[in-house]
């Protein structure tokens, strides 16, 4: 679909609507419509010397600690863009037309709201930022249902959304949207990265398990990671779906023991995949041996924070992430130097892919000249660059997905200090995990039309 | 009679007034914006339709989520296949939920007490686990029910409503139901329902409703079938949770699974405790408190606390800024859980105790404000409650 | 066969987690008649007081890490290791079971705090007033620990003896893939003496007797001139203790985090109910039941003839209990019914 804009066909109604909006509002003259200025051309136009962005992250429930590091990295990213701290990896990125003083001339301030990592919550956090604090950009979340929900919304208020920490094929797939971006991999390029590593690490002959998460990104990343690691040659012995939040999976896990499945693949984010994994390795499935071979447990989607609440189970363990702060290209280097000096701990992976996309968002709104959704969103549309930490980096026109290397890791078996439990076993060059656009995991989504809420 | 009747009528014109006129009055506490204010109507709603059940029964449900989650599924099912309008897309929320609350109700009501109040819970929490997983072809499980370009609209398509390249709004005859307009909507449906539940705790049916609350035994003793009344109440409820259900997705047209887990029905049960349960007023107020909470405290951020404190010298600003930001922001749950204990203990019966005590010290009495007798009735049937 | 006599195993082990909890929960409920919210928030502050042992056992002089500038990586020395050499680690390999000591008199004095303070004052006050208050205090106790301890889990291992797999098979001939984590064994072997503990407890002791007595009839009791009252605070601090006992002990399976309790807290009421009211057995034998249903229902045998059966098993049980038998398996007639 192509990104016309057509405003004209809803016109007269779209009229008729402010028309009435007006009519009602006399009455309450609340404050927040002056923030509309019925003259500006797209929604929340920044009338004064500042725009506000929204960064909407879960600051309760069980992503909090995730949600806390995201928050870090924004207030950061503002920090710099301001023109203030060392400037972090606005030094780094290539090509760059920030300039150090705010967006466009206008300093940048923020507002923040907790999604609870639940939709109903996150949109509601999302509205009072459109309506209340006249944001002309969201960012954040932790989870692609949260993601999701979220894009829908700026769809239909007229902002962008910047995707934060969402790993769904459906984000930029079948739930793609016109003002949406992703900066984030999905599970369909952690499949693509993972599987000549496990070829090269366990060989060609094995029999994998799945326990999958019962929703959709459990399904997705299931999906994807069986297709990759069939192309290997492995076979699935069995695909177990797990209650999200079951606490115990013993009931789970021993079923495994009983089977020919040499291989458990692990497809829990969160509290459940630090739960299922603690429990598996309890379960002595580590210790194991299958037809000669040493049995193996994967957890294709890993973070470093998961990492700590699975304490010493995670070594040794195969994952794929997104970044990690022990990169040495320049970008990384100058992001986890800012980070770590301003916070005292180094930045999570969804720390950078935050702190990224808000560096992005204001670089597209100088090079489209506006913060007008349509425009910036066209000056992002095949937008290549490089110095963010993950080499050259395109974000496909297509579907609104950044394409770069993806890197694979491995549990740290000697970690020497309490951030260093991940070590990186291979950066998987782009071409391997790049797909097509309308990719059977991926089809079914359209695009739209982008709208700018005016 | 008389005497009542007519400030029955002033209770429900200052209710009235004050609901249309939120924009006005909420600017001051920064909460006048629509989204928040829908939700104050929304959760109203739902509060008011809950106490129906609880206040009026003293029968405690724990799985009201269930009727709020399927009027939204509902709703959008609605949008999907028929139209736009949301006309009949509430009017199969309130459908679906009637007869979900019936199914439920049914067998729920032949248990009272604990074991009523955890087997409403079960089925709620059957639905919501099920809507999460296995159901999702028809709720979209974690992502929730969104629409989409390709969906038919039958209704729509017949009338001849242009298809867009972006997708269509929910709309009331070409008025389009997000943002303000939302809200008066909401408003309107709000003070709709409050008055049906004004007239069924005034009416007989309302009075036979206390009466099982105060004394089941003593009903059932005197012949009396109770439980086709509880049913009822039960039943009208679960339309009121449908209808909240149908109105959020008036506002937006997205339904979730989670509306229906627990967390969401224990929410309507804190609202109603904390506003005052019994009362007409009070669980809409506990409605609108919580979600205010939710939605303003949770905002609260560094950034901005360093600048309402600014006029401190710099060394107290940080103190302060510090100590408040354990209450705002993330510390948010510390707040409300704080508010649920203050108010409990201070103040048995909910905020409308307090009201009540207010109105007192005003000596404004009882005949001004019929709502104190009806919570010290209330109150002292809820000891066995 | 094999695949059967685990997934028992299993279910006696999520069973006994269940009924542990339970038990707390239903003497409170049957002696002070009180709905108590905040147990799953006993619970998880049990297994915090395993963390915050072990934090302070495993508590080191901090040597930085100087090939990372940018922020504070450190290596740690441990203070317990450098002063005794050969006890230190053990005590340190033992935290778990061990932070039960510390986890006893803590849980004790929280308990009596909490009813002496709070939920006294409630005895009388409608149920709903009861959740709203304990449900506040439970939300304020979680979001005490998220402040001083973040929201994400926290892991605990268990003493390294007890790190692996028991291979039962071979110990009774079975064959070799019947194998069951020694954590696991123990904590099922705990919980099962805990409880056998409180029965006792209540069973033979005059202490117990007038509890049992007042769960029968509170007022006739206390006619009798007997201070029910104080010994009802000792019961809610005995549930506390409870409680936290399993939080401790339960910490190497499930790594411990803020919401825990609440997690577990519409489990645990669920399995009270089922259960019966004021039936202590009640409370244990439903928490064993459905704990095995669980662990059967989960089988992918099960689940391939009805999708998603182990999503809402325990709540079709819950169902069905309570139609079939109005009070639950063991409820006495007359305990929160009205």
């Amino acid at each position: 679909m192509s990104n016309k804009k057509t405003p004209l066909s809803t016109w007269t109604r779209r009229d008729v609507l402010k028309a009435s909006a007006a009519s009602t509002a006399i009455a309450g003259a609340p404050m927040f419509f002056s923030r509309h200025a019925y003259g500006a051309d797209f929604l929340n136009a920044p009338t004064g010397d500042t725009v506000t962005l929204g960064f909407n992250v879960p600051q309760s429930g069980p992503y909090a600690d995730e949600g806390a590091d995201e928050l870090r990295a924004f207030e950061l990213a503002v920090e710099h863009l301001n023109g203030e701290g060392d400037g972090g990896m606005m030094n780094t990125l290539q090509p760059s037309a920030l300039k150090g003083n705010g967006i466009l001339g206008k300093k940048v301030a923020y507002v923040t709201g907790d999604t609870q990592t639940k939709s109903d919550a996150a949109r509601a956090s999302a509205k009072r930022m459109i309506e209340k604090d006249g944001v002309v950009m969201v960012s954040g979340g932790s989870s692609s249902g949260v993601a999701i929900a979220v894009q829908g919304l700026c769809q239909e208020a007229g902002v962008i959304f910047m995707a934060g920490l969402t790993h769904s094929n459906d984000t930029t797939g079948k739930d793609r949207k016109a003002n949406g971006f992703r900066h984030f991999f999905n599970g369909y390029m952690s499949g693509a990265a993972l599987g000549p590593v496990l070829e090269k690490a366990y060989g060609t002959d094995r029999r994998a398990y799945h326990l999958t998460a019962d929703y959709t990104w459990g399904w997705t990343q299931e999906a994807s990671v069986q297709a990759s690691t069939e192309a290997i040659g492995w076979s699935t012995e069995q695909k177990v779906l797990t209650p999200v939040g079951a606490g115990d999976f013993s009931q789970y896990i021993t079923p495994i023991l009983n089977s020919e499945a040499d291989t458990l693949i692990l497809n829990h984010y969160g509290k459940d995949m630090i739960n299922s994994l603690t429990q598996a390795v309890q379960f002595g499935l580590r210790d194991k041996q299958v037809n000669g071979k040493d049995f193996q447990i994967i957890v294709p989607l890993y973070s470093r924070l998961m990492a700590q609440g699975a304490g010493d189970n995670v070594k040794g363990i195969y994952g794929s992430t997104n970044w990690h702060w022990s990169l040495e290209d320049e970008g990384s280097k100058a992001f986890v130097k800012s980070f770590g000096a301003k916070f005292g701990n180094p930045p999570s992976q969804a720390a950078h892919t935050c702190y990224v996309q808000t560096l992005l968002y204001a670089d597209a709104a100088e090079r489209a000249g506006t913060f007008e959704p349509c425009q910036l969103g066209k000056a992002l549309e095949g937008h290549k660059f490089d110095g963010m930490g993950n080499g050259p980096t395109e974000y496909r026109a297509e579907d609104h997905q950044c394409f770069k290397d993806v890197l694979v890791v491995k549990g740290k078996d000697n970690p020497s200090s309490q951030f260093d439990l991940l070590e990186i076993v291979e950066i998987t060059p782009r071409a391997q995990v790049e797909y097509a656009h309308d990719h059977e995991m991926f089809a079914g989504g359209d695009l739209g039309s982008c709208n700018n809420g005016a | 009679m008389n005497k009542s009747g007519l400030s029955d009528w002033v209770l429900f014109f200052c209710f009235a007034a004050a609901v249309l006129t939120m924009p006005l009055w909420l600017a001051p506490f920064g909460a006048n914006y629509p989204d928040l204010m829908q939700k104050f109507a929304i959760f109203g709603v739902f509060a008011i339709g809950f106490n129906i059940l609880f206040g009026l029964t003293g029968y405690l449900s724990f799985g009201h989520a269930a009727f709020l989650g399927a009027g939204s599924y509902a709703a959008i099912w609605s949008y999907k296949a028929l139209t736009m309008n949301v006309l009949p897309a509430i009017i199969f929320a309130v459908i679906v939920a009637g007869i979900f609350a019936l199914l439920i109700g049914f067998v729920s009501l032949r248990r009272s007490g604990i074991y009523f109040s955890i087997l409403t819970l079960a089925f709620a929490q059957m639905s919501y686990n099920l809507a999460y997983s296995v159901l999702t072809p028809i709720t979209n499980g974690e992502t929730g029910l969104q629409l989409t370009l390709s969906d038919p609209r039958v209704l729509d398509a017949m009338a001849g409503v242009a298809v867009t390249s972006s997708l269509p709004n929910p709309n009331i005859f070409g008025i389009k139901t997000s943002g303000l307009p939302g809200f008066y909507f909401c408003a309107v449906v709000l003070i709709i329902g409050f008055f049906i539940a004004l007239r069924i705790t005034r009416s007989p049916f309302g009075m036979m409703l206390k009466a099982i609350k105060s004394n089941q035994t003593r009903m059932a003793y005197t012949g009396f079938n109770t439980r086709p009344y509880l049913l009822w109440a039960f039943v009208i409820s679960g339309m009121y949770a449908g209808l909240a259900g149908g109105l959020m997705a008036v506002t937006d047209p997205l339904a979730g699974a989670e509306r229906m887990q627990w967390t969401a029905s224990g929410e309507v049960v804190l609202m109603t405790i904390l506003g005052g349960a019994g009362t007409l007023v009070g669980p809409v107020i506990g409605a609108a408190l919580i979600k205010y909470f939710e939605n303003i405290f949770s905002a609260f951020n560094k950034f901005e606390l360093q600048q309402v404190f600014s006029f401190l010298p710099e060394g107290i600003q940080d103190v302060v800024v510090s100590v408040v930001s354990m209450f705002v922001g993330k510390g948010w749950h510390l707040t409300l859980g704080l508010i649920f204990m203050i108010v409990v203990i201070f103040l048995p019966g909910g905020i409308m105790e307090g009201v009540r005590r207010i109105a007192r010290v005003f000596g404004l009495g009882k005949k001004k404000i019929t709502e104190p007798a009806s919570v010290a009735n209330s109150q002292q049937g809820q000891v066995n409650g | 066969m094999d695949a059967i006599l685990l997934q028992i195993l299993n279910g006696l082990d999520k069973g006994a987690a269940y009924a542990l909890i339970a038990l707390g929960l239903t003497l409170v409920f049957g002696t002070l008649g009180v709905v108590n919210f905040a147990h799953g928030a006993i619970f998880m502050l049990g297994a915090f007081c395993a963390v915050t042992f072990n934090r302070v056992l495993s508590m080191s002089t901090k040597v930085r890490d100087e090939s990372i500038t940018a922020f504070e990586a450190y290596k740690e020395v441990p203070i317990l290791a450098a002063k005794f050499p050969v006890a230190g680690p053990v005590i340190l390999d033992y935290s778990v079971p061990l932070a039960l000591i510390v986890a006893i008199p803590i849980m004790l004095l929280l308990g009596l705090a909490m009813e002496r303070g709070l939920v006294r004052h409630f005895y009388k006050r409608p149920h709903a007033d009861q959740i709203l208050v304990t449900f506040g205090l439970a939300i304020i106790l979680q979001e005490i620990i998220k402040h001083y301890f973040g929201a994400n889990p926290i892991p605990q291992s268990a003493p390294s003896t007890f790190a692996g797999s028991a291979n039962i098979g071979a110990m009774f001939g079975l064959g070799d893939n019947l194998v069951y984590p020694w954590w696991r064994l123990i904590y099922l072997a705990f919980s099962v003496t805990i409880i056998g503990a409180v029965f006792a407890f209540l069973q033979f002791t005059t202490f117990g007797m007038v509890v049992r007595a007042g769960m029968q009839d509170r007022e006739m009791v206390g006619m009798l001139g007997i201070n029910i009252q104080r010994r009802f605070s000792i019961v809610f601090g005995l549930a506390a203790v409870v409680a936290g006992m399993a939080g401790v002990m339960y910490t190497p399976i499930l790594p411990p985090d803020y919401h825990m309790g609440m997690d577990f807290l519409v489990l645990s009421f669920v399995v009270v109910v089922v259960g019966g009211m004021g039936s202590l057995g009640g409370a244990v034998l439903a928490g064993f039941l459905l704990g095995i249903l669980q662990s059967f229902a989960s089988m992918n045998e099960v689940k391939s003839i009805i999708p998603g059966i182990d999503q809402i098993i325990i709540y079709l049980v819950a169902v069905v209990v309570l139609l079939v038998l109005p009070r639950g398996l063991l409820g006495r007639k007359g305990v929160m019914e009205e």
